[in-house]
């Protein structure tokens, strides 16, 4: 590790105390497991080419599990069970751990993100629209983005964002007025700006987005506002949209004729949760939230496809939705 | 009686929304006036001094404005802001002026006073100013547009609509004696200088690069090669700012006159999109 050039990599995704007494031995042992051979890949990769930039690659992103310093997507790895690996910070000395650094967002409110950590770097996104990138190591901020949001937006649960997916030089956020923004991960600067939808029609978008391949899959909030709930791809590269999954089928589309007249057009189920991806089957998985009004049924009587349900979607095909589980659903 | 709560009820409305249509102080010179000293207090900080554009916000003196021409929309653009942008609404956020609504039709007064009677004529070559842009002038090698291009320098996407021609000639042939201040990447929360600085490591390498971010403690960079260097000013052996740009002066044997009109074509043919 001391071969690194770059002093501020660490290896831990937390913040240890410096003098803590085992950190030595423990980074050793870190180090005997094949601490990251993306690591000294990225150190003999420096030496060839000077000019080669650290990036996220997909294939870092289909082996992020084994990458346990760095937290590459929102829920760590793509099989989503949010669990790292690294031991440094255990339940022997989880109540000695001291704060080092903080940070402040400047924004008020709830504040319910999860950060990246990629290379030392940490990237999170705060209350309104804020996004920020941070030295690990200090806390001290590298950029600083927030999104001008309109006036008129109504969130239902909190002005929140829920954190950032990584691809190549670019991090991704979604917006409280339904918007998808590539930000360059070194500078903050806006590379695109795709508009997902009218938030005045109640849309908003609070999650993290998924990067599968060059691919950004994000899903919208508002059932409570009588939206039709979608999932989107995006062209990581250009920000032009590849497809939309409507998780209430349209006339014509299986499940259609679950929903009463036309309350399918404002029938909820909403994909708030960034989904998981199965490398194997090429599949992701995405939940939806509830029918819309979520408080009477009276209007939308049927099975209310595929609100409260579990979705499983080939990422280049999304049209063929090879599984659905959908959980009784209390009557309302 | 229903249909007098409804006509009660909606007067206020049309009379609120005629009043955000229509400058009732169209032409007016002392309005204009008062105006002035509106945008001096609440808006020069961004548009700069004569809205001319110099911190953040756009040179406002220009015919064509990017959100709308009208009275309306410039009643519009002030109250409401712009979503995306630095233009904060005017009384919704901490960021807002809260000016009235009579403040705002002198401010939109005095901004139709002093904004140029027509359209900008672009001379010069677009096209041929792209082909320099990211070809033989190599200005992409630093500078991004619409995502495409080099990160040392500011995104030059929206410089043409926000900078006036003698602004970016003069940063084109000096770029010392103004060091871009983030303007173009108006979203930042603290703007970035462009300064270069030049440090040395503990090890003994020496990097250059720009200013990200720093503080008494600590200094975030990118260095020429667009690496992020981050560091504890205590840990370096030498820390050296200076104004003088990492970019190089181009003068007539590297940039003809010619050239230089062609690119500046090219980005208000951007900054127009």
């Amino acid at each position: 590790m001391k071969r690194l050039t770059k002093p501020w990599t660490t290896r831990s995704r937390f913040l240890a105390p410096q003098t803590h007494p085992e950190r030595k031995a423990r980074a050793s042992l870190g180090m005997t497991e094949g601490i990251s051979a993306t690591f000294v890949l990225l150190t003999v990769a420096m030496c060839i080419a000077p000019s080669a930039r650290a990036q996220v690659t997909p294939q870092r992103l289909l082996d992020s599990a084994k990458d346990p310093q760095n937290w590459l997507m929102y829920s760590g790895d793509y099989a989503g069970r949010r669990f790292s690996a690294l031991d440094q910070i255990n339940i022997s000395n989880a109540a000695s751990l001291v704060p080092k650094w903080a940070y402040q967002t400047m924004g008020g409110g709830k504040f319910e993100t999860t950060p990246l950590a990629v290379d030392g770097v940490l990237y999170a996104s705060g209350q309104d629209n804020r996004a920020f990138a941070l030295d690990a190591r200090s806390g001290r901020p590298i950029w600083q983005y927030q999104r001008a949001l309109p006036s008129d937006i109504r969130p239902c649960c909190g002005r929140v964002n829920r954190g950032l997916a990584i691809l190549g030089d670019k991090v991704f956020l979604g917006t409280l007025d339904a918007h998808v923004i590539a930000l360059d991960a070194k500078t903050g600067n806006v590379i695109w700006d795709a508009t997902a939808t009218d938030y005045r029609k109640g849309y908003s978008i609070t999650l993290a987005p998924l990067v599968i391949k060059n691919l950004v899959l994000i899903g919208v909030s508002g059932g409570e506002y009588g939206i039709r709930g979608f999932i989107d791809a995006y062209d990581a590269a250009s920000g032009a949209r590849k497809w939309r999954f409507y998780t209430i089928p349209g006339p014509g589309e299986p499940g259609h004729e679950s929903w009463e007249g036309d309350s399918w057009k404002i029938g909820g189920a909403p994909a708030w949760i960034t989904g998981t991806y199965d490398p194997a089957t090429n599949t992701t998985f995405w939940t939806t939230g509830n029918p819309s009004p979520s408080n009477r049924g009276e209007g939308r009587a049927g099975d209310n496809l595929y609100s409260n349900s579990l979705l499983a979607l080939d990422p280049d095909f999304p049209s063929t939705m090879n599984m659905i589980t959908m959980p009784r659903r209390c009557p309302s | 009686m229903f249909g007098c709560c409804v006509l009660l009820a909606l007067a206020p409305v049309a009379e609120r929304l005629s009043a955000q249509d229509k400058n009732p102080f169209a032409g007016d010179a002392k309005a204009a006036k008062v105006g002035e000293s509106q945008f001096r207090a609440n808006c020069a900080f961004c548009h700069g001094l004569g809205a001319r554009g110099g911190g953040r916000g756009p040179d406002l003196t220009r015919a064509q404005k990017r959100h709308g021409n009208s009275d309306a929309d410039l009643f519009r653009t002030i109250n409401e802001g712009v979503p995306g942008t630095a233009m904060p609404p005017n009384g919704a956020t901490q960021q807002g002026v809260g000016m009235t609504e009579e403040e705002i039709w002198q401010v939109v007064t005095y901004i139709l006073s002093v904004q140029a009677k027509a359209p900008a004529q672009i001379v010069g070559n677009a096209a041929h100013g792209k082909e320099l842009f990211y070809g033989s002038a190599a200005c992409s090698t630093c500078h991004m547009i619409q995502g495409k291009g080099g990160r040392l320098g500011p995104d030059l996407s929206t410089a043409g609509s926000a900078r006036s021609t003698e602004y970016m000639v003069e940063s084109v042939r000096n770029p010392n004696r103004r060091l871009a201040q983030g303007i173009s990447e108006a979203m930042k929360e603290f703007s970035q200088e462009y300064e270069t600085v030049t440090v040395v490591t503990a090890d003994g390498t020496k990097l250059a690069g720009v200013v990200l971010n720093e503080d008494n403690f600590t200094l975030q960079m990118l260095d020429t090669r667009e690496q992020l260097r981050l560091f504890q000013k205590d840990k370096l052996r030498s820390l050296e700012k200076s104004r003088e740009s990492l970019m190089p002066a181009y003068d007539q044997k590297t940039l003809s006159d010619k050239d230089l009109q062609d690119l500046i074509a090219y980005l208000l043919a951007v900054g127009a999109q």
